[in-house]
């Protein structure tokens, strides 16, 4: 079975064949990039997704060595992400399924981020932890679902990095540029750490960081420590929703799982509670076209798929909100 | 008698980090536990504060937790029990703190009283959101250990809590926490 997947909710448009198995065939990217000191400008990304797509989406089935008609399904993220972009996506697979009579598959992107997670790592049943420019969320598996145990409650990790990168004139995603910098500095300073029982908080951190620059404190201290404080949060978080749950994996997913810092840290944690830690294969941090194609080959062989007419975009679709039909509980 | 709460430095944050946030907490922990007692809420007695070694000294009180309690004591007695706890939560939400972690480990037996501990994830908060979630978490923990009497506790609890609230101000925060139960989010431990 070949199941062909096109990502499109923010900066990436992506295109990528699975086999049922779980081997990616082919992996085709084309990344719209802001100039620096801006962010992703929803119409100018989709006018880059709507540019590229024939190109990417013929070349993830030529690299694959298939013919589109050999497709099972086309799968698509109709969501969470920027209507824009995610409006691009799904009109280049529909026209696909369209033409090809294949079946049209729903995909959400965060679940994308997590089946991709388990599949590059062999992870069973872990508690994820999922950080990228749309999420910073902890959930786990129960009752035919992933339930959000702790999660942001204002900006995500992504976020807090892109936006402080913003301002120093960094073009986005700036996580990689802000971890060298940090890299070189060990000097902390005081900044605001918000952790509210399973929940962190970023905006005050990033309010707080650029000021600290303004007020004259070295870029590398101000980055060193902002890391430590964000990715510090996050891994109290993550360790009381391990205590509570008692999972025995953790899994690191989305486009910030790539911070050594962050990995570090949760390794940490799990050590401390007899967790095994994963991360997500370096290649498939970020936004890609095999995380929506293995979850849409998981689904359609679960009998998930959906009518071209009712195949809308979802732009605010949560993580909790999909039925989860081919994950087995735990027992 | 007494007994020492420590806060252990995480392997994971910057020493600086670490030894910041253990004394702010041991202070805030320690002042929770104050104003609660200054409400007429049973609290052990702190004696001593030490924020530098992120620790404080309290009274030993010498009994079984309410989980153990619920075990042994007759229906009456449990439901007695239940009611009055209902009624101390209400003091501490009245006086504008949430406990954070209320399950039935965290209610101690002794003194012919019922006796709060474990405040380190309280706040000072008078959000109904807040106050849904103790009730949440303390439904949870009665229903994971005391599945067949499970709702006779907790419906004796929200008897002792309307009481105290009245019963326009019980019935919303049930029905916040009903609404935070349907999120999905705080499932029973697996």
């Amino acid at each position: 079975m070949y199941c062909l997947g096109i990502e499109s909710t923010a900066h990436t448009f992506g295109a990528s064949v699975v086999t049922e198995h779980g081997q990616i065939l082919s992996d085709v990217r084309d990344a719209y990039v802001s100039a620096p000191g801006t962010g992703i400008h929803p119409r100018e990304a989709a006018e880059h997704h709507s540019m590229v797509a024939a190109t990417v989406v013929s070349k993830a089935v030529g690299n694959a060595s298939i013919k589109a008609s050999q497709l099972d399904g086309v799968a698509i993220a109709l969501g969470p992400g920027l209507g824009p972009c995610l409006r691009v996506g799904a009109t280049v697979a529909r026209s696909i399924a369209s033409f090809f009579h294949t079946p049209l598959v729903p995909v959400n992107h965060a679940i994308g981020h997590i089946e991709i997670g388990t599949l590059t790592t062999g992870a069973n049943d872990p508690l994820v932890v999922l950080v990228s420019g749309g999420h910073t969320a902890i959930a786990a598996f129960s009752g035919g679902k992933w339930r959000i145990f702790g999660e942001t409650e204002d900006i995500t990790l992504g976020n807090l990095y892109d936006m402080f990168a913003r301002e120093i004139n960094l073009p986005s995603p700036a996580g990689p540029e802000i971890e060298k910098l940090a890299a070189k500095s060990e000097n902390f300073i005081s900044l605001p750490y918000v952790v509210k029982g399973n929940d962190v908080s970023y905006s005050g951190l990033l309010t707080a960081s650029l000021a600290k620059l303004r007020n004259g404190v070295s870029l590398e201290d101000v980055c060193y420590s902002m890391q430590e404080v964000s990715c510090s949060m996050l891994a109290e978080a993550v360790e009381r929703s391990l205590a509570y749950t008692r999972k025995k994996e953790v899994l690191l997913t989305g486009g910030v799982a790539a911070n050594r810092t962050l990995q570090k840290k949760l390794s940490d944690v799990a050590g401390l509670h007899d967790a095994t830690p994963h991360v997500v294969k370096q290649a498939y941090t970020g936004d890609c076209g095999p995380q929506i194609a293995w979850t849409g080959m998981l689904a359609l062989r679960s009998g998930v798929t959906v009518a071209i007419p009712e195949s809308r975009v979802r732009p605010r679709w949560r993580l909790e909100d999909v039925d989860v039909v081919w994950r087995r509980e735990a027992s | 008698m007494a007994v020492r709460k420590t806060r252990l430095p995480k392997p994971y944050r910057v020493q600086q980090l670490d030894a910041m946030i253990r004394r702010g907490r041991t202070i805030h922990e320690t002042n929770l536990m104050h104003e609660a007692r200054k409400l007429g809420v049973p609290v052990p007695a702190i004696q001593h504060i030490d924020p530098d070694t992120s620790s404080f000294v309290m009274d030993y009180l010498n009994g079984p937790t309410l989980k153990e309690e619920l075990y042994v004591v007759s229906p009456e007695t449990r439901r007695k029990q239940c009611n009055t706890l209902g009624r101390t939560v209400a003091l501490i939400h009245e006086g504008g703190i949430v406990h954070g972690d209320l399950t039935i480990s965290n209610v101690l037996c002794a003194e012919s009283k019922l006796f709060l501990i474990d405040f380190g994830l309280g706040d000072f908060s008078t959000e109904l959101e807040d106050r849904g979630v103790d009730l949440l978490l303390l439904s949870r923990a009665m229903k994971s250990t005391h599945i067949k009497f499970h709702e006779e506790i907790f419906s004796a609890f929200v008897n002792g809590y309307c009481a105290s609230v009245g019963k326009r101000r019980g019935v919303e925060t049930v029905g916040k926490m009903r609404e935070i139960e349907r999120r999905g989010r705080y499932f029973e431990r697996g």
